[in-house]
C-alpha cells in the first residue's frame, strides 16, 4: 500500500524583525551577523499567537484543501514542537478540536528539538501503513526564543506546517524514510528554563552535519538514488548557511534547494523549518517531481524522506488556502522595543 | 474551577463557530439557540447544529484605547462586527492589522488566537479573532 501526503497547510506570523535592529540594541554589527548566518529577517509571533494557534492555522489550511475528507476519519494527531504552551496539557488536543477531528482518535505532543514534526510524519506513516488509522495529522510548529543578545536571538522565529498522511488521494507518495539518531548534547533546554543553551562550535560538524549527511546517504543508498535524481531538496535550516553547505557536500545544487530554503526570509522556525520548506516545495511542484527531505533535531537525530509527487496534485484544491507566497507577502516590520514586548522579554508587574 | 467548566462548554462556538440553524425558517444563530424566536413552537425539534463560515466582511468597528488587562499587550486594537457569508453578525477583536487601515467592507477571516490566560499558572483561553483575509 502506498502511503503519503494527502494534503498540507502552512502558516507564518505576519511580523518581522531584521538582524540590524537586534544588533543595534546589543552594540554588535547585526547586519554583518545576519549576512554571516544568511538570515535577513525573521518572523515574530503576535502576543496572542503560540504553537497552538500556529499549528491550528496550518492544520485548518490543510483541511480546507481537501473538503472531501471528513475530519472524523482522522485517527491520530501529533504536534511536534519545543515550545508547547503548556508543560502538561497537550497542544494536539486543542489542534484536533479546532479541526473537529475529536473524539475517536489518538493524539500526543512530540518533542525532538527541530525534528519533532518529521517524527510525527513517520508515526503517521506507520499508523496508516498498518491500517490502524485512515488518516493521520502531523504538525511541526514552534515559537522559539533565543536569550537576549545570544546568537540565537538573530535566528529563532515562529511558524509551522501540517500534513495529512493517508493512503487515498495521495498528492505526494513517501517512497521511503530513514533516520540516524545518537546521543549528542549540542543544544538543550532544561525544564523551567526560559532559554536554551548550545555547545557553540560543537553544534556544527559532529551534530548538524554528521546526522544530516548520515541519514541522507543511508536513504539514497537504500533507494539506489543520487542527488541528480531529485528536482527538489530541503534540509533543516537553523540559518541559511548550514543547509546551503550541507546540500553542496551531498552533491545537491542551489537550484534544487531553492524552494525549500525559507530561513533567509523568516528565520529558524525550528520544528516548523523542514515542514515549511516542504510545504513551499509542494506549492511549486508538478507531477513526477522527486523531493529529498532531511530534517535535523539537536540531541540529536535526522529523518530523511524520499517523496514523489503524483498526478493527483493536478486536481488538488491548493487554492482553497493561501500558498506560502501569499502567507509571506506583506510582512509588518517591528523594532526591538515592540519585539521585546511581543516576546514577553519585558518584566511586568503582577 | 466553575469558569473552566463554563469555558469548556463554549469550545465548539469559540474554536469552530458552531452555532445552530432553524430547520423551519433557515435562520442561523450564534451563539447557539435551541428555540427560534421567529417560528417559535414551529421550531421545536427542528433547530440543528450548524457550522458558520469563517469568512466575512467588516460591518462596523471601533478602536479600543483603554483595554482590559488581558488585552493590554495589543492596544490600541479594534473590535469589529463582521457580517459572515451566512449573513450572521459576529463580533470579536481584529488583529494583525494597523487599526487605521480597517475599513467597512474589508474582507476578514476568523482565526484561533489566545484570548487571555488565568495568570502564569492557569488555563489559557483560546477563541476566534479576526484578521484581514488573504
Ligand atoms: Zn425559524
Amino acid at each position: 500500500m502506498d502511503v503519503g501526503i494527502v494534503s498540507y497547510g502552512a502558516y507564518v506570523p505576519r511580523y518581522r524583525i531584521k538582524p540590524e535592529e537586534i544588533g543595534k540594541i546589543w552594540g554588535v554589527d547585526g547586519k554583518g551577523m545576519g549576512k554571516g548566518l544568511m538570515i535577513f529577517e525573521k518572523s515574530v509571533p503576535s502576543p496572542d499567537e503560540d504553537v497552538v494557534t500556529i499549528a491550528t492555522e496550518a492544520a485548518r489550511n490543510m483541511m480546507a484543501r481537501v473538503p472531501e475528507v471528513d475530519p472524523q476519519d482522522i485517527g491520530a494527531v501529533y504536534v511536534g514542537s519545543e515550545s508547547h504552551p503548556y508543560a502538561v496539557k497537550p497542544t494536539s488536543t486543542i489542534v484536533a478540536e479546532s479541526i473537529e477531528a475529536t473524539p475517536a482518535m489518538t493524539a500526543a505532543d512530540l518533542e525532538f528539538a527541530c525534528k519533532a514534526g518529521t517524527a510525527g510524519i513517520q508515526a503517521c506513516m506507520g499508523l496508516v501503513g498498518s491500517g490502524m488509522v485512515r488518516y493521520g495529522v502531523a504538525v511541526g510548529a514552534d515559537t522559539s526564543q533565543g536569550a537576549p543578545g545570544d546568537a540565537l536571538e538573530y535566528s529563532a522565529s515562529a511558524g509551522g506546517a501540517a500534513f495529512l498522511i493517508g493512503s487515498e488521494g495521495i498528492i505526494a507518495r513517501i517512497d521511503k524514510t530513514a533516520s540516524f539518531t545518537t546521543d549528542t548534547p549540542d543544544f538543550w533546554r532544561r525544564e523551567g528554563q526560559p532559554y536554551p543553551l548550545h555547545g557553540g562550535r560543537f553544534t556544527g560538524e559532529p551534530a548538524y552535519f554528521r546526522h544530516i549527511i548520515s541519514a541522507a546517504k543511508m536513504l539514497m543508498k537504500e533507494m539506489g538514488t543520487e542527488p541528480g535524481d531529485y528536482q527538489h531538496a530541503v534540509f533543516h535550516q537553523p540559518n541559511g548557511k548550514f543547509p546551503t553547505r550541507v546540500a553542496k557536500q551531498l552533491g545537491f545544487s542551489d537550484e534544487q534547494i531553492k524552494f525549500g530554503l525559507l530561513t533567509p526570509n523568516i528565520g529558524n522556525t525550528y520544528s516548523g523549518a523542514v515542514p515549511l520548506g516542504l510545504a513551499n516545495i509542494l506549492d511549486n511542484a508538478v507531477p513526477g517531481d522527486r523531493i529529498f527531505v532531511t530534517s535535523y533535531g539537536s540531541g540529536a537525530g535526522s529523518d530523511a524522506f524520499d517523496i514523489t509527487v503524483t498526478d493527483a496534485i493536478e486536481d488538488y484544491k491548493r487554492d482553497n488556502a493561501p500558498t506560502l507566497d501569499k502567507v509571506l507577502a506583506d510582512p509588518v516590520y517591528i523594532d526591538y522595543g515592540m519585539y521585546a514586548k511581543f516576546m514577553g522579554k519585558i518584566l511586568m508587574s503582577e | 474551577m466553575a469558569s473552566v467548566a463554563k469555558e469548556w462548554r463554549e469550545i465548539p462556538g469559540r474554536y469552530n463557530l458552531r452555532g445552530t440553524k432553524c430547520g423551519s425558517c433557515g435562520k442561523v444563530f450564534f451563539p447557539s439557540r435551541s428555540f427560534c424566536p421567529v417560528c417559535r413552537r414551529e421550531s421545536i425539534g427542528k433547530v440543528e447544529d450548524y457550522k458558520l463560515d469563517r469568512h466575512g466582511e467588516v460591518y462596523s468597528f471601533s478602536v479600543v484605547h483603554e483595554a482590559p488587562e488581558s488585552c493590554s499587550m495589543l492596544k490600541p486594537y479594534a473590535v469589529v462586527m463582521v457580517r459572515n457569508r451566512d449573513g450572521v453578525l459576529l463580533s470579536g477583536q481584529m488583529v494583525d492589522v494597523d487599526v487605521d487601515a480597517i475599513e467597512i467592507g474589508m474582507p476578514v477571516r476568523a482565526v484561533l488566537r489566545k484570548l487571555d490566560a488565568d495568570g502564569l499558572a492557569g488555563v489559557i483561553h483560546y477563541g476566534f479573532k479576526f484578521t484581514p483575509d488573504l
